[in-house]
């Protein structure tokens, strides 16, 4: 056993390192790194300098245009990239909808899709959830009905994380009603700029417009882009949920976060003595990082269990949940950190540049709301209960 | 032994539940949040007036009800049901026992009667940046000037400062390097020297912070507490603190019942998903943090009138622990439990858990209680 990276590996890390020390915009990157609000245009200009350099799907192969990195070359890149302060991958084009195209798209989705998911020239939603479907998937109630060489979509989609920005939404809707709740989904795709497409928002806790609800009224959409056969969405879906599996714990966020955390809680003082020499403070960020450890190296035990690429098995679901809580605690203790500060939320003052009153110290302003916002975490994607129930099921066969 | 309350109580609990109820639903709340000039309801502030609540902590001997600690857990658990946004707490609680318990004949005269009739509003501002972890370690300075004192100092986030008419600033006596006694000092809003920055606070109220420099007050200004002032204010912040330990209760329950509502409703997989035991025993889990919370204000409310120090400052430091404990589990319980719709700004459930969030961050987190209890063991 060796719990080192090969040199090879160490060698592909220090040219990540290298790349994105020059060439992260310096402006994306303070946002990043203090928690400011990011504007679409940062993810677009981050995505355009990857795919310049030829490392803009890092999950991609190289026939469609990826660097064909192994899962451990992938887990690098996104650790560096977290580290060095670069935002996330827009993930929904480049990470959900693409590998389906890739594995079940005909020639012509392929060509008419990926090229411009890579070049952040098309900006991608997931339609997957409903008022009446959340965990629920297979339950979903909107409606594709087939007239000549479309589809009239009718129903209604919401949580749709960054719709507003969106060119393309791919849906799961309901292609026959007869048959049992799994068999009669389809997988489309549908342009957003179609005829009888309503966007409207929803404002989450932290006053934030993340997410949206997206009604359908007579939408018409050409039966080419139906994604594989009718009916058969389903394989599809499942394909998409299980696939992005490299960067589902976040651990390099998380290392980002705890670094920032250390930092704060040596600027915040008590009894007039560096609060990250207090004891009980200093315990608790090291639960998180020991924590933390543990995921890592249960994330690389899982990588190097891939001898090859195929949707990922239950291990994904302690990936996620254990991701998760670690990082909503990191945000709990910042929020701890900095005590009374924490209170004041004001979105003003969380956009880079801003030059109002200063309320508390610079980095105090974004931690409630960030808070507030990653209490989300615990429910997208299959929510940790959920995961639970895949563990129970898959793993222990119950 | 005996948990019950008197007749009085429960009927002031009814009454102040029924106004909460009647005038007080989730979308009326919005509507002062969003239009009002100060965040809250003037007309409500009237009404809580009119209901004998605004004089709930005036002592009787100033006209007011006289009532104790216990009273005031009812109508705070009345308060925390309703998640209101008028200053009860930082009015009607801090500075009105403040000035019960501090100010002299004229001060309690010309301000205990108009606080009590809604008239004037007064907030207590106290906690500075550097004070979070010791209560007492107040930086802000007074010194006598003629016939006066000059303040100097910067207290934070305190809350509807942006709409009193006067504030109570708490002050060492003293020059920058003495460490004199603590004192309280009246000082108009609009004093010269006196600067505010207002801004929201994440459970939707409005809070300030207001930084002195040099201001000047007449020497009427200073709250007579005489040589036990210290222990006075501590009374006070204690008075306050079991307030928003009962304030907690009133929203844990709320958070409760609704989530319960909700799994009884909500529908996945064909059935609703309350018939999921891990869902059934995470409300079972709500139900004994809650308790344990209840149990605690009570013990709050009895303790924080104590006069043997050790004895309440444990107590109250025991209270804080497990209401935060439950702010926290039973807050986050809530938004899971409700899916998206729990994130969302639009159902009261991210409200009540954002007040819960703010209130274990007040009058001492947790963590601080927790270690203040640890230091008390042997
Ligand atoms: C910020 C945010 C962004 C999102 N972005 C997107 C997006 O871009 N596209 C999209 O399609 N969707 C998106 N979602 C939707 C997300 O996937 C759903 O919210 C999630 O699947 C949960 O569904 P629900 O909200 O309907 O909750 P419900 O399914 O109603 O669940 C309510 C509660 O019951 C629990 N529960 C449900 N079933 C079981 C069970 N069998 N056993 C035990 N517990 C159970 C859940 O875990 C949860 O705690 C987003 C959600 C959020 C909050």
């Amino acid at each position: 056993m060796d719990l080192n990276f090969t040199p090879e590996e160490l060698a592909f890390r220090q040219e990540v390192r290298e790349f994105v020390a020059s060439s992260l915009p310096p402006d994306i990157q303070h946002k990043v790194l203090n928690g400011l609000i990011l504007q679409s245009d940062d993810y677009i200009r981050w995505q355009k300098i990857l795919h310049a350099k030829g490392w803009g799907g890092a999950s991609w192969r190289k026939d469609f245009g990826g660097p064909g990195w192994s899962a451990t070359q992938q887990y690098i890149f996104e650790e560096e990239c977290a580290a060095a302060g670069a935002p996330r991958t827009i993930p929904f084009g480049l990470k959900m909808v693409a590998p389906v195209i890739m594995q079940y798209g005909s020639p012509a989705q392929q060509e008419r899709f990926l090229p411009k998911i890579l070049a952040a020239e098309e900006w991608w939603c997931q339609g997957y959830s409903e008022p009446g479907a959340g965990s629920d998937l297979a339950s979903v109630k909107t409606r594709a009905v087939r007239e000549g060489d479309h589809y009239v979509v009718n129903g209604q989609k919401t949580w749709t994380t960054q719709g507003q920005y969106a060119d393309w939404i791919f849906c799961l809707v309901r292609t026959d009603t007869e048959a049992k709740s799994q068999r009669g989904i389809s997988f489309i795709l549908i342009d957003m700029k179609t005829p009888g497409i309503t966007v409207r928002p929803i404002i989450t806790m932290d006053g934030a417009h993340e997410v949206n609800e997206v009604w359908f009224e007579d939408v018409r959409v050409p039966v080419e882009n139906l994604v594989g056969e009718e009916n058969a969405g389903w394989t599809y879906a499942k394909f998409l949920l299980g696939h992005e599996r490299t960067n589902i714990a976040g651990i390099g966020i998380a290392k980002r976060e705890i670094a920032r955390l250390k930092r704060i809680a040596s600027l915040e003082t008590k009894n007039r003595k560096p609060l990250i020499e207090d004891p009980m403070f200093a315990s608790r960020i090291a639960q998180i990082e020991i924590d933390l450890t543990a995921l890592e190296i249960t994330n690389l035990r899982v990588l190097s269990a891939e001898a090859e690429r195929r949707a990922p098995g239950p291990e994904a679901s302690i990936l996620k949940i254990k991701g998760t809580e670690i990082q909503q605690a990191i945000t709990e203790a910042l929020v701890q950190a900095v005590g009374t500060y924490a209170l004041p939320l004001r979105r003003e003052a969380m956009a880079a540049g801003y030059q109002g009153d200063a309320v508390g110290p610079f980095y105090a302003t974004p931690l409630a709301a960030n808070y507030l916002n990653m209490r989300k975490l615990s429910i997208y994607g299959g929510s940790n209960e959920i995961q639970k129930n895949i563990i129970s099921q898959m793993i222990l066969g119950l | 032994m005996d948990f019950t309350f008197t007749e009085e109580q429960q009927m002031l609990l009814d009454t102040t539940r029924r106004f909460v109820a009647k005038d007080y639903g989730f979308e009326a709340r919005r509507q002062i949040k969003e239009k009002s000039a100060d965040g809250f309801s003037r007309e409500i502030w009237q009404g809580l007036a009119d209901i004998g609540l605004l004089s709930l902590n005036v002592p009787e001997a100033d006209g007011g009800l006289g009532g104790s600690a216990i009273d005031n857990m009812l109508a705070m658990n009345a308060v925390g049901e309703g998640l209101l946004l008028e200053p009860y707490l930082a009015c009607a609680v801090l500075a009105t026992k403040t000035l019960a318990l501090l100010g002299n004949d004229a001060q309690r005269a010309e301000w205990l009667p108009a606080l009590a009739a809604g008239e004037k509003i007064v907030v207590l501002a106290h906690d500075e940046p550097k004070t979070r972890f010791d209560r007492l370690a107040i930086d802000t300075r007074s010194w006598p000037v003629g016939n006066g004192y000059l303040l100097t100092g910067h207290k934070c986030v305190v809350t509807h400062a942006g709409s009193a008419d006067m504030l109570l600033i708490t002050a060492r006596i003293g020059k920058a390097d003495e460490t004199g006694p603590l004192a309280v000092f009246c000082v108009p809003v609009d004093a010269p020297g006196l600067d505010k920055t207002t801004y929201n606070t994440v459970d939707g109220v409005r809070a300030s912070d207001v930084r002195l420099n040099q201001v000047f007050v007449p020497a009427t200004a200073l709250l007579d507490g005489g040589a036990d002032s210290e222990a006075k204010i501590a009374e006070v912040l204690d008075f306050g603190l079991a307030a928003v330990c009962a304030e907690a209760v009133g929203a844990l329950d709320k958070l409760l019942a609704a989530t319960v509502e909700y799994a009884r409703n909500r529908k996945q997989f064909g059935q609703p998903i309350g018939k999921f035991q891990a869902l059934q025993h995470r409300m079972a889990d709500m139900v004994l943090h809650i308790e344990q919370a209840r149990s605690m204000s009570y013990l709050a409310a009895v303790r924080c009138t104590d006069t043997d120090a050790a004895t309440r400052a444990r107590a109250m430091s025991a209270a804080k622990v497990v209401i935060g404990q439950a702010c926290r589990f039973v807050g986050q319980q809530a938004v899971q439990l409700h899916g998206g719709m729990g994130v969302t700004d639009e159902l009261d459930v991210s409200h009540y858990f954002k007040r819960l969030m703010a209130i274990e961050l007040q009058f001492g987190s947790t963590d601080q209680h927790l270690e203040q209890y640890a230091a008390q063991l042997a």
